[in-house]
């Protein structure tokens, strides 16, 4: 089981009530929890990837246990903290304001 | 009584205020989407309880938003705006080729017969249409082959921001692109001709080009569907023959700059605009905030600023910002950079804020309810 914690915005969007809790089979990848992610929630399709290319969106971010993974690739193992559900992946919005 | 619901996008939210026919005493409820930038909610002619709202964010990107209710509860529905085939390319700022690329919905019209179909014009400038209620959207991709290689962004985007469906001609549409000009199909969409002839202007190499002209909005009376008006970016401008020509009607305008325009519901040659100081001064002059009225379709203006301020204002009034009521006499409403929503039950003879501390506003649309 995975924990994913989304920014308030997409939760809001997907009306989901604090952390989303994901079962992934085979490898635990950035990858394989949004399919995972996005096959329970489809409105949030196109919010953190895009559509068609599944690029991250340039303001969304990916960190796990105090690691930035968004330059991570999406194909890579999660850390075990995350993949064993110790640690949640928090996806963030980025700091954009002024 | 009837009911009139004013549907509010601002950028950080959606807001809809509902009054009765007297429209003295307003109900306002939201935000909805708080946090998100709302550029347009446009309720179905067909069925009014049938809304759609374009939210979008730098952040998270597009959604689109549909409520069975008249505003009060919304689900989300399809958001992915895919252009058909290879899009190719347009033409960046400083006139390289630039591919199509889908930032935002900027404009939904619904179908004035059919509440699941909606139109959604785009930036990079692109019209899609849903027949689903807006679960799949698909372009009509005919229309970025008028010239679409030659358009060009202006500052806001490269944005079909204008969808007016001919009532009389369910098969005619015209829109307008930001800067590209005038558009319409006679086919639903399957073939597209620029319709910019008389336009003139002078940010552009050719001023008569057949293409690159920075239309603001075009507006047209459900009677006279041959007869539209436009606001350019410089210009009030008319056109008796369906868009196939265009001449200025801006006559004793203080300026012609502006960006919304709009026609009376029940007289056709009694039209709306807000001047604007100029493209680089987005405020309107002398700090007045006036609302110009011709009614003899143009060149004859007359100010209206009863209840409006008159001095010291300094803010916009945006292309999708202003919509007329259909009640006699016919209520006038317009929301400014500012966050105010004005409002006129009068045909624009007075006016009163509704609200006045909304963020920003970027359409205001109204429905008249039985």
């Amino acid at each position: 089981m995975i924990r994913v914690v989304l920014p308030t915005h997409l939760r809001t969007l997907a009306r989901i009530d604090g952390e989303v809790k994901l079962e992934v089979e085979g490898l635990a990848t950035l990858r394989a929890v949004l399919d995972a992610l996005e096959a329970c929630y489809p409105m949030l399709r196109g919010t953190i990837r895009d559509h068609g290319t599944h690029r991250r969106r340039a303001f969304v971010r990916f960190f796990a246990c105090e690691q930035d993974l968004s330059h991570v690739s999406p194909d890579a193992p999660l850390p075990d903290a995350v993949a064993t559900g110790t640690e949640p992946l928090l996806i963030v919005g980025a700091m954009a304001g002024g | 009584m009837s009911t009139v619901r004013v549907l509010v996008g601002t950028r950080k939210g959606a807001f809809v205020l509902t009054s009765d026919g007297k429209r003295g005493r307003w109900d306002v409820r939201g935000p909805y989407f708080g946090g998100w930038e709302i550029y347009h909610l446009k309720g179905s002619p067909a069925e009014p309880y049938r809304l759609y709202a374009s939210q979008s964010s730098g952040w998270f990107g597009q959604q689109i938003q549909r409520s069975n209710d008249g505003g009060q509860t919304w689900e989300p529905v399809g958001n992915q705006f895919m252009y058909d085939g290879v899009p190719g390319t347009h033409q960046w700022y400083d006139g390289t080729p630039r591919p199509w690329e889908f930032k935002r919905v900027w404009h939904l019209e619904s179908s004035l017969t059919d509440p699941d179909t909606v139109y959604a014009g785009v930036e990079d400038a692109a019209l899609f249409h849903s027949t689903d209620g807006g679960q799949t959207w698909q372009e009509l991709p005919a229309l970025r082959g008028a010239q679409g290689h030659l358009w060009q962004p202006g500052a806001g985007g490269m944005c079909l921001h204008t969808i007016v469906l001919d009532p009389s001609h369910l098969e005619r549409i015209f829109i307008a692109i930001s800067a590209a000009g005038t558009f319409r199909t006679d086919d639903a969409g399957k073939t597209w001709r620029p319709m910019n002839r008389g336009l003139r202007s002078e940010g552009i190499p050719n001023p008569h080009a057949e293409v690159g002209h920075c239309v603001h909005r075009i507006a047209m009376h459900p009677s006279r569907p041959s007869v539209l008006f436009m606001q350019k970016h410089w210009d009030v401008m008319r056109s008796d023959d369906a868009g196939e020509s265009w001449h200025e009607v801006s006559g004793n305008l203080p300026t012609d700059f502006g960006f919304p325009i709009d026609v009376h519901a029940h007289e056709p040659d009694t039209i709306y605009v807000v001047p604007i100081t100029s493209d680089s001064e987005h405020y309107p002059p002398e700090g007045k905030l006036r609302v110009y009225r011709s009614r003899t379709g143009g060149n004859e203006w007359e100010a209206l600023t009863k209840g409006l301020p008159q001095r010291d204002c300094y803010v916009n009034v945006l292309r999708d910002a202003m919509a007329v009521d259909a009640l006699d006499p016919c209520g006038l409403y317009f929301g400014t950079t500012g966050g105010q929503v004005y409002g006129s039950a009068d045909a624009g003879d007075s006016w009163a804020p509704i609200v006045r501390d909304l963020p920003p506003v970027l359409s205001v649309e109204v429905q008249t309810l039985p």
